[in-house]
């Protein structure tokens, strides 16, 4: 069997003192888009933070293993280097750094810990062109300093923009459909199906349906209160989107 | 923020802390008259120069030392200071004939002193301690008319321009510490570029302190005639040393009609240690003239070393239509103090600066940019824009500004824009989650900080200052 691309087994994370995630498992395979919903505070973010190594998140039980490696032994960066990559909600601004000059930074410490010699840097422009043709970002805002001054579509563009460049793994959209009109919202979404391949893996994480309208995820999950309580296909958006989370509050309630 | 993360980051040694192993003529501990006629046998000078340091020595002694400055600086025995300390070396000053242990130093230090070795375009005087040790292409410049030597040969070879210019920009009367160097000054270099001619090279002065207990007193010389253009640059180091140093420059520059100079530095004085101990007292004195119309003197200082620094290059913006500008990033770390900004001085009319100063402070470090605009009554249409960012990494360091401005005329035009931030946890993150370590996420964000002033440095050092930036703040991500 081909080994999972990502396997969390019981995961409990708390941030300062107070336990947030209490008990999620999650395997997704490479090829697969899996869609992540839940009401707000249930700990979507907590989860895409901890996959991405924050430290003020503190595993306190359960492990991760991405790509055969232990992920929790590894730091923030090198969890990057391995693939794993984050469109994150409110991305900063780095003052006097182009979004290309900070990308060829980014793609050369890949490069090292991989082994590999700096990008040569002619290569490195043709390949930022035509990540952006695949993307359809604007060149004017890539010589700019990163995300200084961009409006909230162009911040979350630069970030598709950026997943292009690096090509991860596993990509995780942290509520990247928020504070998006719908033009933002169908080229943000138009690129992450480009970049879809059969050894790469997207979760979305999301509280609504919009993004998912055009990104079709393989599997849907519902995380409340720390655990991902209902697994499903694609028809679990539209039914959740008709009904609420209520009902599924309540069928957790049951359950108990 | 997280201080395991600001550890990291910010342990980093002083590359240039090392003691060269050499015999090292020095004169007795102390200041008095007599050790100052000491200096002046030993450099063999006319009897107009050691007038001129008696003078300004009796001048000394009726001063204090200045306490306005956001600084805390402890006594000062200045009777336990060394104030002539010149390595061993034969009179020939051939490159062959330079001591191995010198050229070594140098080579160390990244400035190689055989023309063919040196960076090309680069003319260098090497001086450690009290003297210079040895002037590159002085013969290329000669050529063209330049003179490029140590202030103690100028005094011998040119003295009709050494006594026309010396203390015309800082008169030995300015303040406590130029009067000071006044007295003792030992060498330093001289410039002269003659009327019409572009300085065909870069000019360079390096800097070193290698004895102990020694103070550094040079004086740097730099005239342009009419339409002449140079770039000089210096840099500095010092060996680790539990004691602090003195170092107190002087550095005066006369700029003619429609010359202009280019004046940079990178000062590397070593900082002290983490806690706080030893390092170089930089207290300085840089002041330049635009006597002619349409003059230009640019100041670009990338400024990282010392324990303390006390410094504000200025400008006398004398001859109409002259313009000045004033690039700086000073870095503080750790427990160092820094009091720096400059002067700028509108006496002609329609003359134009810019001072662009990025302060960044981190450690327990304190950071002010203090800066004088003055525009005198009879100064028309004068401009002036400032502005003065601060960066801060952690909690524990300070920065302030004090910005001065004397507007006695009312045409003038003067902005002034000052921003504090600080470097957040989300930025080094975000670097990190694309796979770039905290030390380069914090090189990186300094980099597009300061970056308004590193590409006014001249190109060969604009690299080497970026990454001087980015090792004094190594470990002290916050």
């Amino acid at each position: 069997m081909e080994g999972k691309l990502l396997r969390i087994r019981n995961l409990h994370a708390s941030v300062e003192g107070k336990e947030i995630l209490k008990g999620v498992n999650l395997e997704i395979n490479a090829g697969e888009v899996h869609a992540i919903m839940g009401p707000n505070g249930a700990g979507k973010s907590t989860l895409s933070s901890v996959l991405t190594g924050r430290e003020k998140f503190v595993v306190t039980e359960g492990e991760i293993e991405f790509n055969g490696k232990n992920l929790l032994d590894l730091p923030p960066e090198d969890r990057a280097r391995e693939g794993i990559f984050m469109s994150f909600q409110y991305p900063v601004e780095i003052p006097g750094i182009s979004t290309v000059n900070f990308l060829k930074t980014a793609v050369n410490e890949i490069r090292k810990y991989h082994g590999l010699p700096p990008y040569p840097a002619g290569d490195f422009l043709k390949m930022i062109r035509q990540k952006m043709e695949l993307t359809g970002i604007d060149n004017k805002l890539l010589n700019r300093s990163l995300n200084e001054g961009f409006s909230g579509g162009e911040k979350k563009k630069n970030e598709i923009f950026q997943m292009a460049v690096l090509e991860p793994k596993l990509a995780i959209l942290d509520e990247t459909d928020s504070g998006l009109d719908i033009d933002a919202l169908r080229t943000v979404a138009g690129g992450v199906n480009k970049l879809k391949r059969p050894d790469n893996a997207t979760i979305v994480i999301t509280h609504y349906q919009r993004l998912l309208d055009y990104i079709v995820p393989d599997v849907v999950h519902v995380l409340y209160d720390g655990r991902i309580v209902k697994t499903a296909g694609k028809e679990l958006v539209a039914e959740l989107e008709k009904k609420g989370y209520d009902w599924i509050k309540e069928e957790v309630k049951r359950e108990l | 923020m997280n201080d395991n993360i600001i550890e990291e980051v910010t342990g980093s040694e002083y590359k240039y802390g090392f003691v060269t192993n050499v015999e090292t003529e020095t004169i007795a501990k102390g200041l008095n008259e007599e050790v100052i006629r000491a200096i002046s046998a030993k450099k063999e000078e006319p009897e107009w120069l050691l007038e001129f340091r008696l003078q300004a020595y009796r001048k000394w002694l009726t001063m204090k030392m200045p306490r306005w400055a956001q600084l805390t600086i402890p006594e000062i025995d200045y009777q336990d200071i060394v104030y002539y300390a010149a390595p061993k070396q034969k009179e020939n000053k051939d490159w062959e004939e330079v001591d191995p242990e010198l050229k070594a130093t140098f080579d160390k230090l990244g400035i190689p002193l055989s023309e063919q070795m040196a960076l090309s375009g680069v003319a260098v005087d090497a001086v450690m301690d009290s003297v210079s040790v040895k002037t590159t292409f002085k013969d290329t410049l000669a050529e063209r008319g330049v003179i490029f030597c140590s202030f103690s040969e100028a005094v011998k070879n040119h003295p009709d321009l050494v006594r026309k210019y010396l203390g015309s920009v800082v008169p030995y009367t300015d303040n406590y510490f130029a009067a000071l160097n006044s007295a003792v000054f030992s060498d330093g270099s001289f410039v002269y570029i003659p009327k019409g001619v572009r300085c065909p090279m870069e000019l360079s002065t390096y800097f070193r302190i290698n004895a102990q207990n020694t103070g550094q007193f040079e004086r740097t010389l730099i005239v342009a005639d009419e339409e002449a253009y140079v770039s000089y640059l210096e840099g500095c180091t010092a060996p680790m040393r539990d004691e602090n140093q003195l170092h107190a420059a002087i550095v005066e520059i006369v700029i003619e009609k429609n010359a202009e100079v280019k004046y940079s530095t990178v000062q590397n004085w070593y900082p002290g240690d983490k806690d706080g101990k030893g390092g170089i007292y930089n207290f300085v004195t840089k002041r330049g003239i635009c006597r002619g119309e349409n003059a230009r003197l640019i100041w670009a200082q990338v400024e990282t070393g010392s324990a303390i620094t006390w410094k504000y290059p200025s400008t006398i913006l004398k001859g109409d239509g002259s313009v000045s500008e004033f690039y700086s990033v000073a870095v503080t770390n750790n427990y160092q103090q820094a009091d720096t900004g400059t002067k700028m001085i509108h006496i002609g009319n329609n003359t134009r600066s810019r001072i662009v100063s990025k302060g960044i402070s981190a450690g327990y470090s304190s950071n002010s940019y203090r800066g004088k605009v003055k525009v005198v009554k009879g100064c028309q249409n004068a401009r002036n824009y400032s502005q003065c960012d601060s960066l801060l990494l952690g909690d524990k360091c300070g920065a302030h500004t004090f910005p001065y401005l004397e507007i006695e005329n009312p045409t003038a035009q003067v902005e002034h824009e000052a921003t504090t931030s600080r470097i957040g946890e989300d930025q080094i993150f975000y670097c990190n989650q694309r796979g770039i370590s905290a030390e380069d996420a914090v090189g990186l964000i300094i980099k597009g900080y300061a970056g308004d002033v590193l590409n006014k440095m001249p190109m060969e050092f604009a690299v080497e200052a970026q990454k001087l930036l980015q090792i004094s703040l190594e470990g002290s991500v916050g």
